[in-house]
């Protein structure tokens, strides 16, 4: 018994590497943060410490709120319509092609879905810029072609469809990884209820909805905590696109805190947007993690 | 003999439908494609959506020459290779303590890394910035490297420890009888069985780590020390008067990524469904 102690004592050694690494360069930076957020600094020479004046001036910035607005907007273009459309999408290749037309196509539709997730964020975006400048834009020339040239419009230089765009591209983006996700858990499931239902007569879609979603549950949420995670996150698109503009119309809340750090030098304001944030992430993926930890139990 | 069940209308319509999706997926790579090769008067006169009829190859080293695309490449290769080393490394020692070691107060770790998963980057980029000029590493590849590499561990620790605490008992409970020391377990039993999911997981640090924006942004700025996705990003935007250049600018950007992506396409299937079962 004691050996077994001393053993158990002797792992500790195996995790401190990891842990005092992390602690100090996350953990360090993340509450150098926070007390930065409570001073006013320029970058240079000392913080002078203002108490909670950024967070009151937060609460009446306009552009706060309208950055958390369309972080709002992300969470539907990358969590929930995503995760809607992938799991149909999913559940069709599972159900139909692989079965009928074999692994070779359905493998060659999952590769297609799943390309723009391998290709980073930044590089996307100056793709899909390319596609939706005004003049010469494939998106462009193809309504025109197609007659439908009032629908032509200037995509990302207007503010009426500047986050719209932004949200098509996306759509685009998460989808493959929703797919991919939902496809690895149907491939768990045991297929006797599906058959079972179909021996009964249930129609395809009446099985999708009543026994592969309530199977696909751990999966769902799973995907569903990580994209609403990095639609909150969002920087990389906006920075190269459309700079949060025009006017605040793409403003996030990532870009909002980079733009007060690095461009108006004013560091303690971006630490507490950054702050914020964090804060909203954490709450946020705690608050999922606990009601999928209370639908687990509950079945 | 069971009849071939008919195979009815269905199945080809969502066949048909799901090919199609397929295409318009695909399509914004073929659009960059074409347009890369495509001499600057066939697009004038011809438009994007037209095939080329001569191949221009010269945009190509053009853009790869004026950004020096090669530092770039060896750039993102050297960080991305040496972070994924440091973060495996990190999250196996780690994760050997709270999966197979059974340490107290692992769930705290594991909370702890959980909780910081979920922390942007912008709550720790200033930090990052000032200390790493205090050290000197300000605009040094080292300073992603190691930033990378630490921050990885998070996700890496949570992963790998989900599946050593899967390992079977029988496989450390003899071990240990026979009076074998944890290190030695480490290296004849755990390190072994486990080296396949290890390359999964550094494949997954690899590209994670060539697609990070934000960090390398606010790191490295002088042109030399610039990662590829970096570069990209910020270069392009000097080429908006030339469409066909932007478009090679563009595929130069994704292809080393769709190269990684078809070498390694299996083995990063594994890791992003092995992160999403708990």
């Amino acid at each position: 018994m004691t050996s077994k102690l001393n053993e158990t004592k002797q792992f500790y050694w195996y995790a401190i590497p990891g842990v005092t690494a992390f602690l100090a360069l996350v953990g360090g930076s993340f509450f150098y943060n926070i007390y930065l957020s409570f001073n006013d600094w320029q970058g240079i020479g000392t913080p002078t410490w203002i108490g909670l004046t950024n967070y009151k001036e937060l609460v009446h910035d306009h552009t706060f709120w309208l950055s958390f607005l369309h972080a709002v907007e992300f969470i539907f273009a990358m969590s929930i319509i995503p995760t809607a459309l992938g799991l149909l999408i999913a559940s069709l290749i599972y159900d139909f092609i692989a079965k009928h037309f074999g692994n070779a196509v359905s493998t060659f539709l999952r590769i297609s879905l799943y390309v723009p997730q391998i290709i980073a964020l930044p590089v996307v975006g100056i793709l899909w810029a390319w596609m939706l400048s005004p003049n010469v834009g494939v998106i462009n020339t193809i309504l025109k072609n197609i007659g439908l040239d009032r629908f032509a419009l200037n995509w990302l230089g207007q503010g009426g469809t500047a986050m719209f765009s932004l949200s098509v591209m996306m759509i685009w983006i998460q989808i493959g990884y929703t797919i991919v996700i939902f496809i690895s858990g149907m491939s768990r499931l045991d297929p006797y209820l599906d058959e079972a239902a179909q021996l009964d007569g249930a129609t395809w879609f009446q099985r999708f909805r009543i026994i592969t979603i309530p199977q696909l549950y751990p999966e769902i949420s799973v995907v569903g905590l990580t994209t609403t995670v990095a639609a909150l996150k969002v920087f990389g698109p906006v920075y190269v696109m459309t700079n949060g503009g025009p006017g605040d119309a793409t403003q996030v809340p990532a870009f909002f805190s980079y733009f007060h750090f690095f461009s108006t030098l004013r560091v303690g304001y971006g630490a507490a947007i950054a702050t914020v944030l964090a804060l909203i992430l954490t709450v946020l993926a705690i608050s999922l993690l606990r009601l999928q930890r209370k639908v687990e139990l509950s079945r | 003999m069971i009849a071939k069940k008919k195979i009815g209308l269905t199945p080809y319509l969502v066949l048909i439908g799901l090919i199609i999706m397929a295409l318009v997926w695909l399509f914004p790579l073929y659009i960059a494609f074409i347009n890369s090769f495509k001499p600057e008067d066939e697009f004038t006169k011809n438009g994007v959506l037209a095939f080329p009829h001569h191949w221009d190859f010269s945009k190509f080293g053009k853009f790869w020459g004026e950004v020096n695309f090669s530092r770039k490449l060896f750039n993102s290769m050297q960080v991305s290779i040496l972070v994924s080393l440091i973060a495996v490394t990190l999250s196996f020692l780690t994760a050997y303590a709270i999966g197979i070691g059974k340490v107290k107060g692992r769930n705290w770790i594991l909370g702890f890394f959980m909780v910081a998963f979920t922390i942007p980057q912008e709550a720790l980029i200033y930090p990052l910035y000032s200390v790493s000029k205090m050290f000197n590493l300000y605009d040094s590849l080292w300073s992603i490297i190691i930033i990378f590499g630490v921050m990885s561990t998070g996700f890496g620790t949570y992963l790998l420890s989900s599946v050593m605490s899967t390992f079977p008992d029988e496989l450390l409970e003899a071990a240990r009888v026979d009076g074998a020391s944890p290190w030695r377990i480490l290296r004849s039993i755990v390190l072994p069985l486990l080296r396949p999911t290890l390359f999964v997981l550094a494949t997954m640090f690899f590209i994670f780590t060539w697609n990070e924006f934000l960090i390398p942004l606010v790191m490295l700025p002088s042109n030399d020390h610039q990662t590829v996705t970096l570069s990209m990003a910020i270069t392009t935007g000097q080429y908006t008067s030339d469409p066909t250049a932007r478009a090679a600018a563009a595929l130069i950007g994704f292809m080393p990524s769709v190269i990684f992506f078809l070498i390694f396409q299996r083995t990063l299937m594994r890791g992003i469904t092995l992160g999403a079962v708990k």
